[in-house]
């Protein structure tokens, strides 16, 4: 199956691996990611939250220029994902502002017609693969591994997508189908303050800590996520906030399709587990 | 002080008048907006919110002082500014009121009638940011934080030193930001948006009426009309 594939600025650069890794699993699995030619960034909730018509128009024009290909855009990205499917969404609940942003983007002679459909690589994997399919081409158990599954705000809200939004329940079914043990973990969907760790630190870090200590404090042993954003609050800021809070934790954060790159038998350069800050984690159980 | 200036009871300010009018106007981009009318003070979004004990107002007090006419406290408010957007709140809301929506909408209207907290930061960062969707067309983070540092702390750059080199070491930094190929379109299109943003004068909505608040106020007013000509 093909499909188009927006990285957004995230994955080009500190999440490089989140990307890498989404690549190989999907390669693995026999679906084709085909990069959207010459796309922008989306936004994110910075333009959104500022200035509303210029954040459609941006968002818009990656939407433009994926109505080209008749194909479902995967982005894996948290607020890439939000931004444009709000985007899509709110064009097609309020025509006035369709028309606003058509005229936006004749200036640059594209124009939207609001047949695309944005969608998450977890969604992907889950409704258009299977897990069965996905346990067929597993090479390595997952056993050992207690993973806290952290699904964060974006992909499950603010409308209801392809999971739950208080329990999402996609990662754990899967991971549990490969071998691993998920932690009760009521922290899933809760927020990891996101970009207040620019602005307002002190709220940031008391967020990101509640995350990191609830999945230490039910035994588990990794966090897995879908969020660049997350990533970065929870692992790279860990040391700040054991500084801050005079605490000790060093447990890795890993994305869910590096989880996956490994239950498939790729090594840890493939998958970027090597750029993380933290030590990673180790499959060692053939099947 | 003028007599206008006097926020009466049932009659608003001139300045309230405007900042509803500019409210509203910012409400055109969220779909079914009316349904702020329809909130029962139940304190979901509150109690949902994780950032809610770093605010002055609460989310639901926001609605309500809405309702009582004082948009003016609320862009005074710290709330719209620490909030995450993490959409808890919009959610669970039993009546369907968008509210990330809505604090996304005050918080451009703030940015409009230019009122910011003392210390600053949001605005500053957003605009690194425009400045560098302007440049490249897309993000590069690195960037994005020398920017915003220099504007509001150059010397937090020291203290982000130590993280940056652990994420050089990792190659989680890219040095060189990517660009688009078709940066001019891409700029016609932010200039038309920009353009089309301005605001522009009484697009006011008539559907947000009630028995509270700024409904009651045009129903007084209406009321007293009809008395001068008795």
């Amino acid at each position: 199956m093909d499909y188009t594939y927006y990285p957004g600025c995230s994955l080009e650069s500190a999440h490089k691996s989140y990307g890498d890794s989404v690549k190989r699993v999907f390669s693995h699995l026999g679906c084709n990611l085909i990069e959207l030619e010459d796309w922008n960034c989306c936004g994110a909730t910075m333009y959104m939250s500022v200035k509303e018509t210029v954040g459609f128009a941006i968002s818009a024009r990656n939407l433009a220029l994926a109505e080209k290909h008749n194909r479902d855009v995967v982005a894996p990205c948290s607020a890439c994902f939000t931004v444009l499917s709000k985007t899509n969404r709110y064009l097609k609940e309020l025509p006035d502002l369709h028309q606003k942003i058509n005229e936006c983007l004749a200036e640059s002679g594209l124009s939207y017609n609001l047949s695309v459909k944005i969608r998450h690589p977890l969604d992907v994997l889950i409704n258009d693969i299977g897990i069965d399919k996905i346990k067929e081409k597993a090479v390595y158990s997952l056993k050992g591994l207690k993973i806290a599954n952290y699904y964060g705000c974006q992909i499950v809200r603010p409308e209801r997508g392809f999971d739950d939004r208080e329990e999402p329940m996609t990662m754990d079914n899967l991971f549990a189908a490969l071998g691993a043990e998920n932690v009760y973990y009521p922290m899933k969907v809760k927020c990891c303050g996101g970009m207040l760790m620019t602005t307002y630190e002190d709220v940031a870090l008391k967020l990101s800590k509640g995350i990191i200590e609830t999945a230490v404090e039910n035994g588990a042993n990794c966090i897995v996520t879908t969020c660049p954003l997350c990533q970065m609050n929870v692992e790279a800021y860990q040391d700040v906030i054991n500084k801050t809070y005079n605490t000790n934790f060093n447990i890795p954060v890993l994305f869910f399709t590096q989880i996956l790159g490994l239950a498939f038998g790729y090594n840890d350069k493939e998958l970027g587990i090597d750029t993380l800050l933290t030590e990673g984690v180790k499959v060692t159980e053939k099947l | 002080m003028k007599i206008e200036d006097i926020k009466i009871p049932g009659k608003l300010s001139k300045r309230e008048e405007d900042l509803k009018n500019s409210f509203f106007r910012q409400l055109e981009a969220v779909p079914n907006s009316e349904k702020i009318k329809s909130c029962i003070q139940c304190g979901t979004c509150t109690g949902s919110c994780p950032v809610s004990y770093a605010m002055d107002i609460s989310p639901r007090e926001l609605i309500a002082l809405f309702r009582a006419g004082d948009i003016e406290t609320i862009l005074h408010s710290k709330t719209i500014w620490v909030c995450a957007s993490c959409y808890a709140c919009q959610t669970r809301c039993p009546a369907l009121i968008k509210v990330t929506d809505v604090i996304y909408a005050l918080k451009r209207l703030a940015m409009e009638k230019k009122i910011y907290p003392p210390k600053f930061p949001v605005y500053s960062l957003s605009q690194s940011f425009v400045k560098i969707m302007n440049q490249y067309g897309r993000l590069h983070e690195p960037k994005l934080m020398i920017y915003f540092l220099l504007k509001i702390n150059p010397f937090k750059l020291f203290s982000l030193i130590p993280l940056s080199l652990r994420m050089a070491k990792r190659k989680r930094i890219a040095y060189i930001p990517s660009k688009i190929k078709d940066l001019e379109g891409f700029q016609r299109i932010i200039a038309k948006a920009e353009q089309l943003d301005m605001p522009s004068i009484a697009e006011q909505k008539q559907y947000m009426t009630d028995t509270v608040g700024y409904g009651a106020v045009d129903k007084e007013i209406i009321l007293e009309t009809t008395k001068h000509k008795e």
